[in-house]
């Protein structure tokens, strides 16, 4: 209903019977959108979530400035509800909350940049496939499948366990440069559908650049799409990264929530009962991934009203 | 049906030289010397030693030789089945050592793949559009679905191993015992099997329930169950087709899985010092052994390959419009 009424004033702008000129179209789509955004219960919690633990991970480390290596000499202790000790320390006395928000930071960060470059991969590959066709869209097609059936973290292992040192910028950059595959044929697909639409033809025959064409016409298209995957891409890096970490080939000198399990693991927290070193690291991650998979539904659902639930 | 089968197999067979080329490339241009760190093992301290060592190990490997040849060698020795020799396991074959530790994973994988996928396909269709059980089986798979699989393992293990003591807390078998054909070694082995299973089964069940009640409610939006329905055909119906339909996605999803669920065998057996390939590549790295970790990366390209191509031909016989297609008509 929304959608008829927004192209006949696109038409013409109409005065109603109450005398009031209708607002411009994509005035109107903007206060759909918001409207909706505000409704999606999903929305509203996972973005919530979100935006506390990157607090926590942004602001944690600059309030408690304790290393997360810092190995206190006092026997262990338990978590206690006094302030300060709510995460109690390790095994050799390292405070578990410093290890916790640092690598929180160092989770987002993988996230942020890793997700970013598989996105930005994704993108290329998937763009110039669709848009070109043809035999440029076949070797990009088959470097995609090669790429696609290669287990990523089989790959990862035997890279990073060369390096001596290791960055969380370079574990960034590796999975990015391993996770853009199915980025890549999703792109591909849509872009294969709009290819041939009006509107990509009228741009064609105005004598814009293929490139132009890419980001002004049909970019913009699937933007909602585009955002959708670079939310997967965070979270996947994110969940890559810990198995990584947790296999030990994590930064070195660094923290991270996945080096947190490993230590854990190495130091026998299991046998010896120490689970508040294990179960912080573990509820950070599910707490960022599941919340950014549900942001992803509560937006496809916002983007795309076939799929609203009245 | 040869020209399908064709591409495919075209497309695994680059995959597997492109994965074999890597394999061979990163030993010799990565940052850091793998031989230096071979002599500097020994704690020789006069250098004459470790020249002499060093030059020994360079004529053993063959790095001396142009490199073209080396390539030429690595492929040679692939074909003969010989992956090197293992230095963590003193000198065992690596593909030796790699067979002793494939049956366990398998014993873990094969299970709670084909389970995990049964079973969360089936809730995941019977939580779609129905509010009671959509309101718990969504949040519980998306929770299950975010968790890393060696932090589940952690958990598990910590409360039924560690604090009620139902099942045993690590290892394949229990250490009083020896592999035998016995009811008593049987029973310990399915004991120590039962974690680290549920904790791969838990995981995946999570995201085939949320992918197929996602795909499900994509199908009965759709024209041809609006169409059914404006007939006057039954729910019941209408959903079993949309079943149908809405498994397409799930059988290429298992194939793009693949990967992800064999790392997360690997870190959930590390968890468990489970025998199987996620514990000797854990030990590889420890003991910075990369002839045993070269060699379990080519096994597992092979093991996700080969399941690639059986996803394959499973999608022939479920997808009718393949078949057409490869008969030569138009679907």
């Amino acid at each position: 209903m929304t959608a008829m009424t927004g192209t006949a004033a696109e038409k013409s702008p109409s005065v109603d019977d109450a005398g009031n000129v209708p607002a411009p179209a994509a005035k109107r789509a903007r206060g759909e959108f918001l409207f909706f955004t505000l409704r999606s219960k999903k929305f509203l919690i996972s973005i919530s979530i979100l935006l506390f633990l990157a607090l926590v991970a942004i602001v944690g480390p600059m309030v408690d400035s304790t290393d997360p290596l810092a190995q206190e000499m006092l026997p262990m202790r338990h978590p206690t509800l006094d302030p300060g000790n709510w995460f109690g320390t390790t095994y050799f006395g390292e405070d578990v909350f410093a290890q916790f928000a640092n690598g929180l930071r160092a989770s987002f960060f993988v996230g942020f940049l890793g997700g970013g470059l598989a996105a930005i991969i994704g993108m290329l590959v998937g763009f110039l496939a669709g848009y070109r066709g043809g035999w440029v869209d076949e070797i990009l097609n088959m470097i995609t499948n090669v790429f696609l059936v290669i287990p990523t973290l089989a790959v990862l292992l035997v890279i990073t366990s060369y390096l001596q040192a290791r960055g969380v910028m370079f574990e960034a950059i590796f999975i990015g440069g391993t996770s853009w595959p199915w980025a890549a044929r999703a792109i591909r697909a849509q872009t294969f559908s709009l290819r041939s639409r009006d509107f990509i033809d009228l741009a064609k025959l105005s004598g814009r650049p293929g490139w132009k064409v890419i980001i002004f016409e049909i970019a913009p298209n699937m933007s909602s799409y585009l955002f959708l995957t670079y939310i997967l891409l965070f979270g996947g890096a994110i969940l890559i990264a810990a198995s990584l970490d947790f296999i030990g080939l994590g930064p070195t000198g660094g923290m991270s929530l996945g080096l947190m399990m490993y230590s854990a693991v190495t130091w026998a927290a299991l046998q010896l009962g120490i689970w508040w070193w294990f179960v912080p690291p573990g509820v950070g991650i599910i707490a960022t991934v599941g919340a950014l998979y549900v942001m992803n539904v509560g937006l496809d659902e916002i983007f795309n009203p076939k799929l609203r639930e009245m | 049906m040869r020209r399908y089968f064709g591409r495919k197999l075209f497309t695994y067979l680059l995959t597997f030289f492109v994965a074999a080329t890597i394999d061979w490339l990163i030993p010799r241009f990565m940052p850091g010397d793998p031989i230096t760190v071979l002599v500097s093992k020994t704690n020789t301290l006069s250098p004459t030693a470790a020249k002499a060592m060093a030059d020994y190990y360079t004529q053993l490997f063959g790095f001396n030789q142009p490199m073209p040849m080396q390539y030429l060698n690595f492929w040679t020795s692939l074909f003969h089945g010989n992956l090197g020799l293992s230095l963590y396991g003193n000198g065992t074959p690596v593909t030796t050592m790699i067979m002793a530790a494939v049956p366990y994973t398998l014993a873990l994988l094969i299970p709670a793949i084909l389970l995990s996928w049964w079973a969360g396909n089936s809730f995941g269709a019977l939580a779609a559009r129905r509010k009671w059980l959509d309101n718990t089986v969504l949040p519980v798979g998306y929770v299950l679905t975010a968790t890393p699989y060696m932090w589940l393992a952690l958990v598990l293990s910590f409360l039924l191993a560690f604090s009620f003591r139902i099942f045993p807390l690590s290892g394949g078998y229990g250490f009083n015992l020896e592999p035998t054909l016995t009811w008593l070694f049987f029973t310990d082995l399915a004991a120590h099997w039962v974690l680290p299973f549920l904790s791969l089964f838990l995981v995946m069940f999570g995201g085939w329930a949320i992918g197929m009640r996602n795909m499900i409610i994509y199908e009965l939006e759709s024209d041809y169950s609006r169409y059914l329905a404006s007939l006057g055909a039954p729910q019941g119906l209408i959903r079993k087709y949309a079943f149908r339909n809405a498994m397409l996605p799930q059988i290429t999803g298992l194939a793009l899985q693949l990967g992800v669920i064999v790392a997360g065998s690997l870190v959930t057996e590390i968890v468990f010092a489970y025998p199987g390939v996620g514990q000797l590549v854990f030990q590889a790295i420890q003991n910075e052994d990369y002839f045993l970790l070269q060699g379990i990366f080519l096994f597992i390209i092979v093991g996700v390959l080969l399941a690639n191509f059986l996803v394959d031909i499973v999608y022939v016989f479920v997808d009718p419009r393949v078949r057409v297609a490869m008969r030569g008509g138009t679907a």
